[in-house]
């Protein structure tokens, strides 16, 4: 069998996923024995026009981390859609926008007051902020344009699978790898990992759940083998899938929600906002304002990994 | 043009709140045609994405009438909604989005004429805050 085309890519991440590739140690010499590596920059020194001078559909399979945020990242997830067979949304912030959609929390003129006038390191009097295009001297300078709104990957291309994870973990790539190898890949639109929330998997001893004071985590020492809801802390475990081994709960951590919504959940953020507010034990309406209060930051909360793919997608503003 | 009219979805549980709406019917109470009611066994089934969604799918506000605390045929349902209606307000308010958008009314199969009243008040208020209007990609000029 000829060698598989890859190319892996990376948008807007922190380049963790591309770490997690290389975290498959000696099985990445496995991942070389079935796949060339066509496109990968950050470890491989192939350019743009390289991509652009292949025919369309000649890359077997792309893997892209990261959000879409700005114009030259949705040009390049367009150019790689063309000349890739398979697509893969690979890791949370190509599934579902990830840690950079919590942007959508704000926009792109506050993003800029911040980063270019208010942040303490700054001497900018004059507000010079980024242009899409400069004159100079030598003729015209481009820079890609800042969305106001991070995008999954698929909401700018279509997109055959979806790897979750924070980053994904080495056994679910290679669950990708084998299933790439072995040509017995799922039905498109799948996502490679369980169909069941993370509760379904979670090791520790599940009780009654009644809290009456929520958590964080810094303010208390959890028992390591006792559920972490029952023990008032806000664990993402009911409203996200499972399949990624329990890694945050084995530390003794609360879930995240990095593996997004389960099949058949629309929105991760109601799902788990619904599901706290049903365990919390009190019915007096000043008890509930309590419980209001000890969720410090809701939206930051339930949709740390998920703005972009939540139902409302981002702030009115 | 037109005055606005706004769309308002009713969850309403089957054991009080619909009732009470039945009530306001049979006894020819008149009140703002905003209103289009989706009946639930109980305030308590009310998922806060069903709210989320009403909203999405183009409703202007969101009511959720169950029956008065200590009457829930479930015993505790209607406990459960309104831990969920406060945090769920809360974080709609930090998506931008206007508290007076989601409502939560008890409203006992007796109270035909509060349904009515309830309906005028939320069709009032969220005339005045105009239709609801989701952003998605915004992008400033």
């Amino acid at each position: 069998m000829a060698k598989l085309k890859l190319a892996l890519y990376w948008a807007a991440t922190c380049g963790g996923c591309d770490v997690a590739i290389l975290d498959t140690n000696e099985k990445i010499l496995d991942i070389a024995n079935i796949a060339d590596i066509v496109f990968w920059p950050i470890a491989m020194d192939f350019k743009r026009h390289h991509v652009e001078a292949m025919e369309d559909k000649s890359i077997d399979v792309c893997l892209f981390n990261g959000a879409v945020r700005n114009s030259e990242l949705e040009d390049i997830a367009k150019l790689l859609r063309a000349k890739s067979k398979t697509m893969v949304a690979f890791g949370s912030c190509a599934c579902f926008g990830g840690i950079p959609s919590l942007a959508n929390l704000t926009n792109r003129s506050e993003i800029f007051e911040r980063a270019y006038v208010e942040a303490p390191s700054n001497v900018n009097p004059e507000r010079v902020f980024p242009k899409t295009k400069t004159a100079v001297s030598e003729g015209e300078l481009e820079l890609p344009e800042f969305y106001d709104t991070v995008l999954a990957l698929g909401q700018v291309v279509p997109v055959e699978y979806f790897v979750p994870g924070c980053p994904p973990p080495v056994d679910l790539i290679l669950k990708v790898v084998d299933a790439l190898a072995t040509n017995q890949l799922p039905p498109p639109g799948a996502t490679i990992a369980a169909e069941k929330t993370l509760c379904d998997e979670c090791p520790r001893k599940k009780e009654e759940k009644r809290i009456t004071k929520i958590y964080r985590p810094h303010e208390i020492i959890p028992d390591s083998n006792k559920c972490l809801l029952e023990q008032g802390i806000i664990c993402m475990g009911p409203a996200t899938r499972g399949g990624c081994g329990a890694r945050c709960i084995e530390a003794n951590m609360p879930c995240r929600g990095c593996f997004g919504p389960p099949t058949g959940v629309y929105d991760q953020g109601a799902k788990m906002l619904s599901a706290l507010a049903s365990i919390y034990d009190v019915k007096d309406e000043k008890e509930i304002a309590r419980m209001v209060e000890e969720v410090v930051d809701p939206a930051g909360t339930f949709y740390r990994f998920g703005m972009s793919t939540s139902l409302l997608q981002r702030k009115r503003m | 043009m037109a005055e606005f009219e706004p769309k308002i979805i009713a969850f309403l549980c089957n054991w009080c709140s619909y009732a009470g709406a039945d009530l306001a019917g049979t006894s020819r109470i008149q009140y703002a045609p905003n209103v289009r009611v989706i009946r639930v066994m109980c305030s308590g089934r009310v998922d806060p994405t069903f709210v989320i969604k009403a909203l999405r799918a183009g409703a202007d506000g969101v009511l959720i009438g169950g029956c008065h605390f200590g009457d829930c045929h479930y015993i505790e349902g209607n406990y459960k909604a309104a831990r969920r209606v406060a945090l769920l307000k809360k974080m709609l308010g930090q998506l931008g989005i206007e508290e007076e958008r989601v409502w939560l009314e008890w409203i006992s199969a007796a109270e035909g004429s509060r349904f009515a009243q309830v309906i005028n008040d939320i069709t009032a208020k969220i005339k005045e805050l105009g239709p609801f209007v989701r952003q998605n990609r915004i992008q400033e000029a």
